[in-house]
């Protein structure tokens, strides 16, 4: 660290000081208004995943109190109550995560806590969110194992879906590409060998043959891999018609790259996580027309250009073409439920979600068993916009665009 | 011929991670262990300078270099001499330097976050060249020539100048160093701020062809700290035959046998090293 950094530092430090001590001073003017409602946020801010959160969990949160408090708060029995949020880095580690969600349950006690990012850590935190009663409106977790995992935790609900519905989106869209004589049958497959990525490719192997694909490539690489290049090569040998990569996003930048550079000649390219990101077009411009991943929107709706428009007002950021809009529906229902009950109930609240539908920016959402089955599967990156072309009950998806080379 | 091409780029890439750790290491006695931070910092300087004023990172480099330079110079001089002068032995050095250096890895992360959370991501030469029939990305084969350029420049400089040759007494025995008149403070600052130098130019080449983000530093100390002790604590050709013997042999795994098991594979050789030669290929026995 250099001496300008550190001076800028305890400069913004000296400056958040005072501009606490104005809102300080601020709240004691307005003693007579409500105590706030409480919101916990943990979720990485550092870590291999906190480049994913700071893209679609944080800036979600940090909208949505905004918003909130910008309309004079919730509205509740005994009128209207600002949020406070208490945010915490869980250093994408989930002995931290524990400690933390035990610390916003005993020491700060707080009313609500907004589910973790990551599906290893919603899995691994349910516990504990169960245990203290706060609902965990899951959105970054996709597991085939959610009924099992519902019905042992009653405050549990998941929003993103299943790990075969995804591979069953990517597997409609080959078999339709096939049908048309578009591809042929030849899938090369690759994942990060880390639970996620392991969970889809092993569910994807049998999927993907009983629909009359071979794989003629099927590799696992190390998270964080410095160079695909040979993984890349050893997919282009074996000539395939279609690459799909469970991965996550370095690598998905990595492996879409190395594509580019081999000139991969494939109809159909996918690559998992963070092909829906928004600094995933600005690295590859037109190149990456045509190329599908994991998730997807309809942005056409004005519910979802008014979000869009929001979110990039009120955090400077782009929100995601996928994740980011579903992480605010669950602060909406999450919204909804609170005000619908009145009170800062937990049992209430989580009822309150099971029994109720919830109008949201991405339509009506209703759980069957703590688990919402709306949603975006895949998306394909169409004139520099990632639309969603399946999903599981969602409508407006759009028409597959052919891909023609990496230009 | 595939596998030997991909693995000398990656193998240079790895000696880009690697010099500025072994020089910090080797002849300051400082185990940097936010060596990988400064790497993720000359990365964000890189992206921020190229996606706002589309600046080359090949000049964003001489930017870089003196600001990382002055910018190393005095951590070691205001943080780490306090801990040269209190140390009785070089054990001790070791020990509160690989503390302190963490605890500035963790500050560094913390600045990085609050700049940029996000990845830093960019397309920089990102197109083919064809060698002898293998397909290399351009951006990688720019980042093996300024590897090969910095470690010759280094070589040449600690073999054949007179500071080089200071530098080098340091780096054999600091308490003899002093008796032929070498200010071994001054020097060792020297060879740190170099060393910060040269991990801040690596980050920017690596930027081109490797997505980074705030926490993904110690991944590269982790890779570096391999490197220098099975090259051999304080010798640049030592960090540069196992970077590159490091990047030929992941290579040739993920290509013949299984990706999977590249990380296998390098661990496997450290081990190897460690066994048969516990003083890295180019060290010294201690004495």
């Amino acid at each position: 660290m250099n001496v300008k950094q550190t001076a800028n530092l305890l400069g913004q430090v000296a400056a958040r000081s005072v501009a606490a001590v104005v809102l300080l001073a601020g709240l004691a003017l307005n003693a007579h208004a409500a105590d706030p409602i409480k919101i916990g946020a943990v979720a990485p801010k550092t870590g291999p995943l906190a480049g994913g959160a700071t893209v679609t969990q944080w800036p979600n949160i940090e909208m949505w109190v905004k918003e909130v408090n910008a309309r004079g708060g919730l509205n509740m029995k005994d009128g209207q109550r600002m949020l406070e949020l208490i945010e915490y880095d869980d250093k994408t580690n989930p002995g931290e995560h524990m400690k933390a969600v035990q610390r916003l349950a005993t020491q700060d006690k707080v009313d609500f806590i907004v589910a973790p990012y990551g599906t290893g850590f919603n899995v691994a935190a349910a516990p504990i969110y169960a245990k203290y009663g706060y609902p965990q409106i899951a959105v970054s977790a996709i597991s085939d194992k959610m009924d099992e995992l519902t019905s042992r935790y009653p405050s549990l609900f998941f929003t993103l879906g299943t790990t075969t519905a995804f591979v069953n989106g990517v597997k409609d869209i080959l078999v339709g590409m096939r049908d048309a004589g578009k591809i042929g049958n030849k899938i090369a497959m690759v994942n990060v060998a880390d639970a996620f990525g392991i969970e889809l490719a092993e569910a994807a192997r049998p999927i993907f043959k009983d629909a009359g694909f071979e794989l003629v490539y099927d590799k696992s690489y190390p998270l964080g891999t410095p160079d695909l290049s040979p993984i890349m090569k050893g997919a282009k040998a074996a000539a395939p018609d279609a690459f799909v990569a469970w991965s996550y996003p370095p690598d998905t930048f990595g492996l879409t790259e190395q594509a580019i550079i081999e000139d991969l000649d494939v109809g159909a390219f996918y690559t998992a996580v963070a092909t829906c990101f928004p600094a995933f077009g600005q690295k590859f411009g037109s190149k990456i027309d045509g190329v599908f991943g994991a998730g997807g929107v309809n942005p056409d709706t004005d519910k979802m250009k008014a979000y869009f428009a929001r979110h990039k007002e009120l955090t400077g950021k782009d929100a995601d073409y996928w994740a980011s809009a579903n992480t605010y529906v669950s602060l909406q229902i999450l919204e909804q439920a609170i005000e619908g009950v009145g009170e800062v109930d937990r049992n209430a609240v989580t009822q309150y979600i099971k029994d109720n539908t919830f109008d949201t920016i991405m339509g009506d959402i209703k759980f069957e068993n703590q688990v919402s089955h709306k949603y975006w599967t895949v998306g394909q990156w169409q004139d520099g916009v990632f639309r969603g072309v399946a999903s599981s009950n969602m409508e407006g998806a759009a028409e597959i665009k052919e891909k023609s080379g990496w230009n | 011929m595939d596998i030997l091409i991909s693995g000398l780029l990656l193998g240079g890439t790895y000696v880009l991670i690697a010099m500025g750790l072994n020089l910090q290491y080797g002849v300051a006695r400082i185990m940097n262990l936010a060596n990988g931070e400064m790497i993720v910092l000359g990365a964000l300087a890189s992206f921020w300078v190229f996606t706002s004023s589309m600046v080359s990172p090949l000049l964003t480099l001489f930017l870089v270099a003196p600001i990382a330079f002055v910018g190393n110079w005095l951590i070691y001089r205001l943080l780490l001499v306090p801990l040269v002068r209190r140390a009785k032995n070089q054990g001790q050095l070791e020990v509160d330097s690989i503390l302190a250096t963490f605890g500035m890895s963790f500050v560094l992360v913390g600045i990085v976050v609050s700049l940029h959370g996000e990845y830093f991501t960019y397309s920089f030469l990102a197109s083919p060249l064809s060698i002898l029939g293998t397909t290399v990305a351009l951006n990688r084969l720019v980042a093996f020539a300024f590897a090969v350029v910095i470690g010759l420049v280094l070589y040449l400089w600690l073999n054949h100048s007179r500071a080089g040759m200071a530098v080098r007494a340091v780096a054999v025995n600091p308490d003899s160093a002093k008796l032929v008149g070498i200010n071994v403070l001054k020097v060792s600052a020297l060879a740190f701020a170099v060393g910060g130098a040269v991990s801040a130019v690596a980050g920017v080449l690596i930027s081109t062809f490797i997505t980074l983000d705030a926490s993904v530093g110690v991944i590269f100390t982790m890779k570096a700290l391999i490197i220098v002790i099975m090259g051999g604590v304080g010798d640049i050709r030592g960090a540069i035959v196992a970077a590159l013997i490091l990047g030929l042999v992941e290579t040739a795994v993920a290509t013949l046998i299984d990706p999977g098991l590249t990380l296998v594979s390098a661990y496997l050789i450290f081990l190897l090293v460690l066994l048969f030669k516990p003083q890295g290929l180019f060290g010294r026995a201690q004495t």
